[in-house]
């Protein structure tokens, strides 16, 4: 398994996810610049955390434009396994590879903290390690990851099944307290209609150590690295 | 022509105007004057704390870089060494909140990555007039978005630091910004000008109006005309520094440059005058090259405009072209503005007339040093006389109340605004007595803390300055650190008041007193002055931005209880002292008596005890006793633990109930033990000469503390917990 990750301007989590896919879980993993329009034979792209462009337009939005997407949307076409972490997220749903639209967090604050998260998919390439209803203890760190889509599209993501990841209680529990941003059907990741690109709020790059308070963040690369096969 | 108005507007006087005549062997221009009055301020110069600095202690084995450079450098091993410094942004803060603030954490991080460190941490420091005021409310607001603003976009993790609220602030919010950044000891980069016909290079962004006379600014009393200084307030761009940052540690990285200078305080005036003043060497620059984002600028504007995230880079000519190669792959100007000559003099050209020429010499080295006159403040003698105090009747109630006051209660509405995990280092210790930071490749890792009492310092200036640096070494001790190096950012009133230069050089030698002690050495950081508005001044405020040691990250320790049935042992004694405490304050309204004294050597022997059970693993939690005493300490370990565990301790002490509880004692850590470990310690304690005694057990849902026969607090820890985790929450609820 190679994972390629994306710096774009102003990308932050680039190194930390390169670490996390390195470091602590020995897998092949290079970075991808932005400007070029090569994928260097990745089998999966991930497009990390930060502040893209500095995100003074809508997040994600101009990052959306930069030259490798291009290639990384052909890609994903193409049934390439695509994640996108926080930014990453909201990358791909500027780039209308995910249905949807980000938000103020309802509290119009910033957020950095451990949240949990219940599985709601375990048929994903991101989620095959785990059990459906499974919590996770994963954190986030956003601005704007309050979720939100008319109602006919979140009923097409309902029906097919799209919701991958809820915020909940660590009994995992839906309620209004741990649906800590606001989010719409507290949504925490989502997957395409064709299962092959994820988009999720939560850093699991954050969560694959011990030392950092949690490993639970492991599962979602494990996960894509037992796809892989 | 230069006159009397002109010079007040520049905040020089009639002395120091006639000292750079005779300097410079003319009558200086305006741009000339302009750049005087920056370079001789307060802020740049130092020269009112000069001849008081002098006093710290700065040598150490492992001292890189003391005082004098962007930060300072310590050896931490591995071929590695940490870089780190301290600054205010306290007057802009207050004029613009967020501005202020972002431009605080932009600038201390130029600092650290000037050096060619990579920045790994930010921490700050925040004093606040009380939350009852909704200006102050918007102030904290603005300040707490405006480092998060920054600090997140750039991807640096702030991890900490402390926010105390006090009458005195409400006109003078303090913002000072701590970083600390990584280099290899053998990479590190200083502000040199060296190599005659090398070429001086702009980069970063545009220059702009913004932040002309921030410097000046900083170095005078507000008045009532907050609104007129606006435009004094540099404006923050977190994503262009993120750029600059990493275009400057790839060039850094190839061996391009021979020297390299942030613009930040003074801009232009002061990165070309510092470095060729450093190299004995001159700058020449044409201000027609700068790259400016408004049209007419005068030169007098470019070069005291403090537009932010700007470097200048000295470099062979044969190099240029793969600086500016870099720079370009990160969307970022590269422009050559002049070259580095012979003859020691700083020369500007525009519109191809020399605007300035005048040696570098006067500008850095030649400015006058104070010494000013010094006078024990009046308030003192009533201050320091506590009238005798009623005990609570309901000591339950007292306690709920200490709890939720917002420099005891939790900070969890600040903290979480900002990215505390980015960089994955950020050990998980929820509320720990310092902040952890692994470093990646080793075993090892950096803590660090920040801490000042201004409530001591404003009635005993010097055990306040000894006890900020023994305290925030307690607090590495608790979590398993070994103090290596501090900065510290002093910030005080008007020093041409004789009574607040009174307070400044007792605290400093407070300071020192207590570096000498722990054997730790200052690497630098940084004097504001000035902190007066319509007459009234802040109480003293040093804050100590102190870096430890973790020799095996795997034996931290934190705050908060492990289970139930542990052994809670304090170290230390109870005295009756309740002089200067928050309990005072907040129960008895009343900012007055003589704070804790302190003995440094009884604290030595107790920080290196706790550093000895950390690393013998005996102890399942460390917490040291502050603001709130005993009583604080102990709910908050029972609050920081995973299941909320409650307690029963019982103490014996031979003083009022009140001093038992909340009294500030120094020199106290209450640790946990399992099993039949607290034998071990107790022994071990004995052997050190260090005071420890069992005072309970955890356990419960309850936090039960008892004075003799007396139970003096009982209350659910789900109650306490509510009164400490919502005070601050509840008053910037959205209603």
């Amino acid at each position: 398994m190679k994972f390629g990750v994306v710096i774009f301007p102003g990308s932050n989590c680039d190194y930390d996810t390169l670490y996390a896919l390195k470091d602590v879980l020995q897998q092949k993993a290079i970075f991808l610049w932005h400007k070029e329009h090569n994928l260097k034979n990745v089998d999966c792209v991930i497009l990390p955390g930060g502040f893209s462009y500095g995100d003074y337009l809508r997040s994600g939005s101009i990052a959306a434009f930069s030259p490798l997407m291009q290639e990384i949307k052909e890609f994903a076409l193409k049934g390439g396994l695509v994640l996108g972490i926080c930014n990453g997220f909201q990358v791909l749903l500027e780039l209308e590879l995910l249905p949807g639209a980000m938000l103020r967090n309802k509290n119009l604050k910033f957020l950095c903290q451990f949240v949990h998260l219940r599985v709601e998919n375990e048929t994903t390439p991101f989620t095959s390690r785990a059990k459906k209803g499974q919590v996770l203890r994963i954190p986030i760190a956003h601005y704007d990851g309050n979720f939100f889509s008319p109602p006919d599209t979140i009923q097409e993501i309902k029906t097919n099944n799209q919701i991958v990841l809820r915020y909940s209680d660590d009994q995992g529990q839906l309620s209004e307290d741990a649906n800590v941003n606001g989010s719409l059907e507290s949504i925490a990741g989502l997957i395409n209609k064709a299962g092959n690109v994820m988009g999720m709020m939560p850093h699991p790059e954050r969560a694959s150590e011990t030392l950092l308070g949690s490993e639970d963040g492991r599962i979602i690369f494990e996960s894509m690295i037992k796809w892989k096969g | 022509m230069i006159d009397r108005k002109i010079l007040e507007e520049h905040n020089l006087t009639l002395d120091e105007y006639e000292k750079i005549v005779e300097l410079i062997g003319k009558e200086p221009n305006i741009t000339e004057l302009g750049i005087f009055s920056l370079m001789w301020s307060e802020h740049c110069s130092y020269k009112s704390s000069k001849v008081h600095l002098r006093h710290l202690p700065v040598k150490g084995k492992n001292v890189i870089q003391g005082p004098g450079e962007n930060a300072g450098i310590i050896d931490i091993g591995d071929g590695l060494a940490a870089v780190f410094k301290i600054e205010s942004h306290n007057h802009p803060s207050f004029i613009e909140p967020y501005q202020g603030a972002a431009t605080g954490v932009g600038g201390i991080l130029r600092d650290i990555f000037t050096m060619g460190a990579r920045p790994i941490v930010l921490q700050d420091s925040l004093r606040f007039g009380p939350l009852s005021s909704a200006k102050n409310k918007s102030v904290m607001e603005g300040v707490v978005a405006g480092i998060s603003g920054y600090g997140n976009s750039i991807g640096i993790p702030t991890v900490g630091g402390d926010v105390y609220f006090n009458d005195c602030y409400s006109l003078n919010p303090l913002v000072n910004v701590f970083a600390l950044g990584i280099v290899k000891k053998d990479r590190v980069f200083y502000a040199k000008a060296e190599g005659i016909g090398n070429l001086v290079l702009y980069v970063g962004a545009k220059t702009g109006r913004d932040g002309i006379h921030g410097a000046t600014m900083a170095s005078a009393e507000f008045g009532k005309d907050l609104e007129h200084k606006r435009p004094n307030v540099q404006v923050g761009d977190p994503f262009m520094e993120k750029l600059l940052l990493e275009a400057c540690l790839e060039v850094m990285a190839k061996d391009l440059i021979v020297g390299i200078q942030d613009m930040g305080a003074a801009g232009l005036t002061c990165s070309t005058t510092e470095m060729a003043s450093k190299s004995g060497t001159g700058i020449e620059i044409d201000l027609d090259r700068v790259p400016q984002r408004e049209e007419g600028m005068t030169p007098y504007e470019m070069m005291l405009s403090e537009s932010q995230e700007r470097m200048l880079i000295v470099a062979k000519k044969d190099k240029v072209k793969e600086v500016q190669e870099i720079f370009s792959n990160w969307d970022l100007d590269a422009v050559i503005i002049g070259q580095v000559t012979e003859g020691e003099r700083l020369k500007v050209e525009f519109g191809g007339k020399t605007v300035v020429d005048i040696p570098v010499n006067a500008v850095i080295d030649l400015c006058p040093v104070y010494e000013r006159e010094s006078k024990i403040p009046s308030y003192l003698e009533s201050a320091t006389q506590l009238e005798p105090l009623p005990q609570p009747e309901n000591f339950n109630q007292a306690f709920l109340k200490l709890l939720s006051s917002p420099t005891i209660a939790e900070k969890e509405w600040v903290r979480r605004q900002y990215d505390h995990m980015v960089q994955v280092n950020t050990a998980f210790l929820p509320g720990a007595d310092a902040s952890v930071i692994r470093i990646k490749d080793t075993n090892k890792a950096l803590a660090v803390t920040l801490d000042g009492s201004s409530l001591y310092t404003y009635l005993d200036p010097k055990t306040g300055g000894k006890i900020a640096v023994a305290e925030a070494c307690r607090n590495l001790a608790c979590v398993g650190a070994r103090p290596i190096g501090v900065t510290n950012c002093l910030n005080f009133g008007n020093p041409e008041k004789p009574e607040i230069m009174w307070q400044f050089q007792e605290t400093i030698h407070g300071i020192a007193e207590g570096c000498r002690a722990f054997d730790i050495p200052v690497t630098g950081g940084n004097v504001s002055f000035y902190n007066d508005t319509e007459g009234i001044s802040i109480h003293p405020t040093p804050v100590l931005g102190i870096v430890g040691m973790v020799d095996d990250v795997k034996l931290i320790t934190g705050p908060g209880f492990k289970e139930e049935g542990n052994i809670l042992i304090l170290l230390g004694e109870n005295k009756d002292e309740l002089g200067a405490s928050e309990y005072v304050k907040t129960i008895h309204q009343k900012e007055k008596g003589i704070p804790p004294q302190i003995d440094l050597e009884e604290e030595k022997r107790i920080q290196e005890f706790c550093l000895e059970i950390i690393s013998l693993e005996l102890i399942e939690s460390a917490h040291d006793v502050s603001e709130g005493g005993l009583a604080t300490c102990l709910a908050e370990s029972s609050f920081l633990s995973r299941e909320k565990t409650g307690l029963n301790a019982n103490l014996r002490d031979e003083i009022r109930a009140d001093a038992v509880l909340f009294g500030e004692t120094q020199s106290r850590i209450v640790i946990t033990s399992k099993g039949q470990n607290h034998q071990k310690i107790l022994d071990l304690a004995k052997d050190r000469k260090v005071k420890a005694a069992v005072i309970g057990k955890t356990g419960g849902e309850r936090i039960i503390i008892s004075h003799g026969d007396k139970k003096l607090i009982d209350v659910p820890v789900d109650e306490a917990l509510k009164a400490w985790r919502n005070a601050i929450p509840e008053i910037f609820a959205i209603k």
